[in-house]
């Protein structure tokens, strides 16, 4: 994997996503390992991030990298015009790997196309965010002890929300069954729903959250935003029904997990927290052993 | 003397006739969905061709009631290039003439790759932002969906705009 871009979780293939996972395992096991220390890793955020930007510069530090870069593009010559283009040659000039996350779609695989040194996308606007599939595939294959024959749903946001996207284009590689929860407004794209089809699986469309809780094996929640709806009195209407509580998991199934690319608003209530079947904090956590396990192989030193 | 002048008439009109309709060497290209004749010219950079380039539009056919039609003189086109404007006429076909002869017809066939001609349709694509050239495959060649190879989104037919 040395030198291989991570733009679009497509472009790793099944055998490529099992053996980060089986490196992240280790990472979890020994996370401080100096396997990079004559290393720089620029992380470059043209756009503000938490949960990415430091897991990512976590990950590069306990390997014993240094981390060069700005986490917003304000303090940058982006603001004086600089193309996209010139700022990541000169970047690619200075560091070994870049991590970069940007508004607009489609930003990172061209950056990987005029950079002389291997690409990760961390979230390309709505597009892509295989960093986040990766280390969701963690903690599924975590808390299932297998990848294979699951029943996943998808509740919220399917249209915009890009993890979603994502792990539903990576999970169409395990023989997953999808049930797919939202608000008419919000429903998967037809190309996601083209690649599962593609791939000969089935999926199940709901309008109701309670549904899903006895069939799923995962319970994917997503943030609805308001932003997203032309007509506020459309969000009012369904803003409280994918609310996902503890008096709700009375059915579940006693292997079911919840997970969350977080923030979370109010889709999960505190009172989840406390229950076996939350895994969202565990889920962010383990996304630092995942980009470990990703710096390592594409450095070639894992 | 009243007969020689209408003769003359009559092989003006016909001289005229032949310069418009038939080239000695060149390409014609025909059966272009009406209304459609400037974006072939456009596509196949005709704009900037120095040779003579004829085009009509809104012409009779019996195949499609209108038609347009262009001809190049001393122009002949490659595979690929025939195939870019497979997005605006899927029906055309290339008509080689060497000494006002017809020595090949190529019908158009849709690429699988589409670069730089088409804009993708989502503004928020780096394509529309910075200076990137657009590039998409064609993930379904009967309904004309271009998938960008950029953002990743599926440019639908009604969508298409050309760059």
């Amino acid at each position: 994997m040395k030198d291989k871009n991570l733009v679009s979780i497509t472009d790793f293939n099944k055998e490529q996503y099992l053996e980060i996972l089986e490196i992240a395992a280790d990472f979890e096991k020994n996370p401080n390992q100096k396997l990079l220390n004559d290393h720089v890793v620029a992380s470059l955020f043209f756009e503000p991030s938490t949960r990415t930007r430091l897991s990512f510069e976590t990950a590069a530090n306990r390997l014993g990298a240094r981390v060069i870069g700005f986490s917003d593009s304000g303090s940058t010559s982006v603001k004086k015009g600089e193309s996209l283009k010139d700022t990541i040659i000169m970047v690619s000039g200075y560091a070994d790997i870049i991590v970069m996350r940007h508004p607009r779609e489609g930003a990172a695989r061209w950056a990987s196309e005029v950079s002389s040194v291997p690409v990760i996308n961390a979230g390309d606007g709505a597009n892509q965010h295989p960093t986040q599939c990766l280390l969701d595939m963690y903690s599924i294959m975590q808390t299932q002890g297998s990848l294979e024959n699951l029943n996943i749903a998808f509740i919220g946001d399917l249209k915009y929300g890009r993890t979603v996207h994502s792990l539903v284009q990576a999970m169409c590689n395990f023989n997953a069954t999808f049930h797919l929860v939202s608000p008419e407004e919000l429903k998967l794209p037809s190309a996601s729903k083209m690649h599962i089809k593609n791939s000969n699986l089935i999926y199940h469309q709901y309008t109701e959250l309670s549904d899903v809780i006895p069939i799923a094996d995962i319970i994917y929640m997503t943030r609805i935003q308001k932003e997203r709806f032309s007509d506020p009195l459309d969000y009012e209407k369904v803003k409280n029904s994918y609310v996902l509580d503890r008096a709700m998991l009375h059915n579940c199934k006693p292997n079911m997990k919840i997970l969350h690319p977080l923030p979370r608003v109010n889709e999960i209530s505190e009172d989840v927290d406390e229950t076996p079947q939350a895994f969202y904090f565990k889920q962010a956590e383990n996304g630092v052993y995942v980009r470990q396990a990703l710096l390592a192989a594409i450095a070639g030193v894992k | 003397m009243l007969n020689k002048d209408n003769n003359d008439k009559k092989m003006n009109k016909e001289q005229r006739h032949l310069n418009v309709t038939a080239i000695e060497n060149g390409t014609v290209i025909d059966h272009i969905p009406a209304n459609n004749v400037f974006k072939v010219l456009h596509i196949l950079n005709l704009e900037n061709n120095k040779n003579q380039v004829l085009f009509g539009d809104n012409l009779d056919s019996q195949k499609y009631g209108k038609k347009g039609i262009v001809k190049v003189s001393n122009t002949f086109f490659e595979g690929n290039e025939i195939n870019k404007i497979a997005l605006v006429a899927p029906t055309a076909t290339f008509i080689e003439i060497k000494n006002f002869e017809v020595v090949t017809k190529k019908q158009v066939e849709v690429p699988d790759q589409i670069k730089s001609i088409v804009k993708c349709f989502n503004p928020n694509c780096i394509t529309n932002v910075e200076n990137v050239p657009s590039r998409f495959t064609v993930v379904d060649k009967e309904n004309m969906k271009l998938l960008c190879h950029y953002c990743e989104k599926i440019t639908a037919k009604n969508n298409i705009v050309f760059a």
